[in-house]
């Protein structure tokens, strides 16, 4: 009883300082009928709740999907500062599938709306404190997620209109009841419980819209803002629904998502890789090229944002110059960590891809959006990677 | 040894030995008194921008937390109300890799503020046609320091570009830079305290005139890089002030113009069809002009694709004034290269050559006419790279030639 007025102080001292989006605090008082019943899709604008989209509702403290609403899970996924990672896609009645593609993201029909809910295990003590935790999947049963045991951030809806996808960032509520709208993003800081009873403060950062733009325009040529994990290599996998585990791209294909495509056995797949620090051999090569793959080439790519770079991380690139090795940097600046070159083959400390992962500070780390911390585990993966690599510069 | 360029251990080790010394040389803007809400009202119009907005921004030190970003549309104009008026401050930046990032973003104009200490690039344009950048100051306030974010004004993949009355000050790599560009104009700006003043890297068709360049590691520099997605060549060089750039060089280890000796007015490296002249080129320490391949950078050849022309060819130097410089060259190998040729008080050549030629289009032992480096009116050093070092010599004759003069860049606004 006493801790839980204690957390309720808290929240409502957060509620009265936090807030670094200029709008005003929710005070409003949870409003459940507020949760749109039915799943809608927005043709235009810029609805003012994610409860207006009707992908979810609340029921009994928990964000329920709603009917039509499949979640999924990428086979190795971007590194966010640890924030895991509730993803949904939804087609409306009567949509025809998404067309099948080998290497690009698949072909969603108008009105398609794809969600991602970042959340945290809540870590005890305030509510600003969360827990570490590796498992994409905890506290999310396949049909629901405990909202009494972590603390969701933000809810970022990607949808298929008529000219293009759209990006819409909603950020929820101190209640953990409601969101806003959050075009012009947000700082939301917290505090991350490590193994071993470490924490660190972590400045959240809810990305703008043009910033949406900055990872999902992956064909700066056209500027069109697109998913990136709905692709046949990151989806062959196997995911534990409600009904129990079955590979992705199967069930999205019976479930009338998806159209086209050769057998999951023999489409394209990317490792599967969750945070493992022992590989080696062919396990670490495959874990390592999911993890720049997922994490990198969406920019570093000939048509991203990073083709001014020279450097091609896609998994269709080979490890040559291009990919990095002994390759000079071209615009890094700080970002070079005083290294000479992007990969020193046998040697990732004297290798900039590295240090560009462990460097906190904004103008020298890739990614350039969406973490203030190092990922420890991948930064271990790429350099254990990079090691194993024979010969110099 | 690598006498040309500061690469090598040496190098390295007195570059990180600046370092550690400290590089600060003033204080950074206090903004402790400045606007904070401001901010908040210029990022929605940002987001909310529409083909054909203008985004008028008052007088005042505005204080912006993240990096701004303007992406996909086209026509928009970002106006302040004077470059000493309109001051955007990122001293306080939490996040955001830019001041500015503008992406996809054709028939863009952005003039009359100024872009202050932000943690990365003050400006960047990527992907657009038709950039204009008037009267724009990016600096970093407390001077020359590797703290500084890289570059100040930084328009690439761009076509259409003019940068005209703009002022750089403090970028640890280039103040104005243009990369991976066409059709550029960059004219009567003033670049400061630099690494490099000015840089032109993998463009095509630029014009580079009335600019001041002083005080920078490297003054003016015309650029290719490896392993970009192309190549550039075609710069005009001219009617520039490019003196006194005599600033250690404060550049991040392992960036390319980290190794650009201090001293150095006038750089071409890798690039082919530059005609530099009518400048006004003096006291610049190492040498007023140099003229190099990605041989002398110091970089492993085993991350060069294998397409890449590291030959600088048809270059062509003539009607410029120079004075004095060449005194105290940067570096160990220079200043004995000074001393062994021209005695304790003698200066480098106004030109500084590598030295290094492509064989495989030699005919006869020499180059064609078409691609030789021609130098009128300034004695030439061929440094003798090929050679280990081994011959550096003046060879002032036989680059007595000229090339057709390069046609005036048009911009089509």
């Amino acid at each position: 009883m006493i801790r839980a007025l204690t957390l309720l102080a808290a929240a409502f001292l957060l509620a009265a300082c936090g807030n670094d989006a200029g709008e005003p605090p929710s005070r409003a008082p949870v409003d459940m009928a507020a949760w749109e019943a039915e799943t809608v899709f927005h043709a235009s604008g810029n609805p003012a709740r994610l409860e207006d989209w009707g992908q979810f509702r609340i029921e009994d403290g928990r964000l329920v999907l709603a009917e039509g609403v499949v979640p999924y899970g990428l086979n190795t996924a971007l590194f966010s500062d640890y924030a895991l990672k509730l993803r949904t896609v939804w087609l409306p009645e009567g949509a025809a599938p998404a067309i099948w593609h080998d290497t690009e993201t698949f072909d969603f029909p108008v009105g398609t709306v794809i969600t991602k809910t970042f959340y945290y295990p809540r870590g005890g003590g305030g509510f600003e404190t969360v827990a570490l935790e590796l498992d994409p999947n905890a506290h999310f049963d396949g049909a629901a997620l405990d909202l009494s045991a972590v603390r969701v951030i933000e809810t970022r809806i990607l949808v298929r209109r008529e000219e293009g996808w759209a990006a819409i960032p909603y950020v929820w509520n101190d209640n953990q009841r409601s969101t806003r709208l959050a075009r012009a993003g947000a700082f939301v800081d917290l505090t991350l419980l490590e193994a071993g009873g470490r924490s660190g403060a972590l400045s959240y950062q809810v990305p703008d819209v043009n910033q949406c733009a900055q990872c999902h325009v992956t064909n700066a040529a056209d500027g069109q803002v697109r998913p990136i994990g709905p692709r046949a290599r990151h989806l062959n996998g196997d995911y534990v629904y409600a009904h129990g585990e079955h590979n992705q791209l199967d069930h999205w294909r019976e479930a009338g998502l998806l159209t086209g495509g050769p057998a999951s056995a023999g489409a394209p797949r990317n490792a599967v890789w969750h945070g493992e620090t022992t590989l080696s051999g062919m396990a670490l090569e495959a874990a390592a090229r999911a993890y720049i793959d997922i994490n990198c080439a969406h920019c570093h790519s000939r048509t991203g944002h990073a083709r001014t770079s020279g450097l091609y991380l896609e998994p269709s690139d080979p490890v040559g110059p291009a990919f990095g090795v002994c390759k000079p940097p071209i615009a890094a600046g700080r970002g070079t960590g005083n290294r000479r070159y992007s990969i020193v083959p046998g040697d990732s400390q004297a290798s900039i891809f590295t240090f560009r992962m462990e460097t906190v500070r904004p103008d020298a780390m890739m990614p350039e959006l969406g973490r203030s911390r190092a990922h420890s585990e991948g930064v271990a993966l790429v350099a254990a990677w990079i090691d194993a690599m024979a010969g110099g510069c | 040894m690598r006498a040309m360029w500061r690469a090598g251990l040496a190098a390295f080790s007195a570059l990180i030995v600046l370092q550690a010394c400290g590089q600060q040389s003033g204080e950074t803007r206090d903004i402790s008194d400045a606007d904070r809400e401001y901010q908040h009202v210029l990022m929605e119009a940002l987001l909310d921008a529409a083909p054909g907005s203008v985004i008028e921004i008052p007088a005042g030190v505005f204080v912006i937390e993240r990096g701004l970003s303007l992406a996909n549309v086209d026509g928009v104009t970002i106006r302040g109300a004077g470059m000493d008026e309109t001051i955007l401050s990122f001293a306080g930046q939490r996040a955001g890799a830019e001041g500015l990032l503008v992406t996809s973003a054709n028939n863009f104009t952005i003039e009359d503020l100024a872009i202050e200490d932000s943690i990365g690039d003050a400006l960047k344009i990527t992907g657009s046609e038709n950039v204009i950048i008037r009267r724009v100051r990016t600096e970093w306030t407390r001077g020359a320091s590797t703290d500084n974010g890289a570059y100040g004004i930084y328009p690439v993949l761009t076509t259409n570009v003019l940068i005209e009355e703009s002022v750089a000050i403090g970028a640890s790599d280039a103040g104005i830079y243009v990369g991976q560009s066409d059709n550029i104009i960059v004219r009567n700006n003033r670049a400061e305290y630099n690494v490099a003043g000015i840089e032109i890297e993998n463009s095509m068709d630029a014009d580079v005139y009335g600019n001041t360049a002083t005080n920078n590691t490297g003054g003016i520099l015309v650029f290719n890089m490896p392993n970009l997605p192309r190549p550039g060549h075609g710069t005009r060089v001219f009617d520039n002030d490019v003196f006194e750039n005599n600033t250690r060089n404060f550049g991040h280890a392992g960036t390319p113009v980290a190794n650009v000796p201090a001293g150095t007015g006038i750089l071409v490296n890798s690039n082919d069809d530059v005609e530099i002249f009518n400048n006004r080129v003096a006291r610049n320490r190492t040498a007023n002009v140099i003229i190099s391949s990605l041989h002398s950078a110091g970089f492993s050849e085993l991350g060069v694709e294998s397409d890449f022309d590291p030959y600088p060819e048809r270059i062509h130097i003539h009607s410029n004034t120079f004075e004095g410089g060449g005194n105290n060259p940067d570096g160990m190998d220079l200043q004995a290269l000074r001393i062994a040729l021209f005695g304790p008080t003698g200066r480098i050549p106004d030109v500084l050559w590598d030295g290094y030629v492509d064989e495989a289009k030699m005919v006869d032992g020499t180059l064609p006419d078409d691609l030789r480096i021609c130098v009128s009116g300034a004695e030439v050093l061929n440094a003798d790279g090929p050679g280990g070092y081994g011959n550096p010599r003046i060879v002032t004759a036989e680059h007595d030639c000229s090339h057709a003069p390069r046609a005036a860049v048009e911009l089509p606004f």
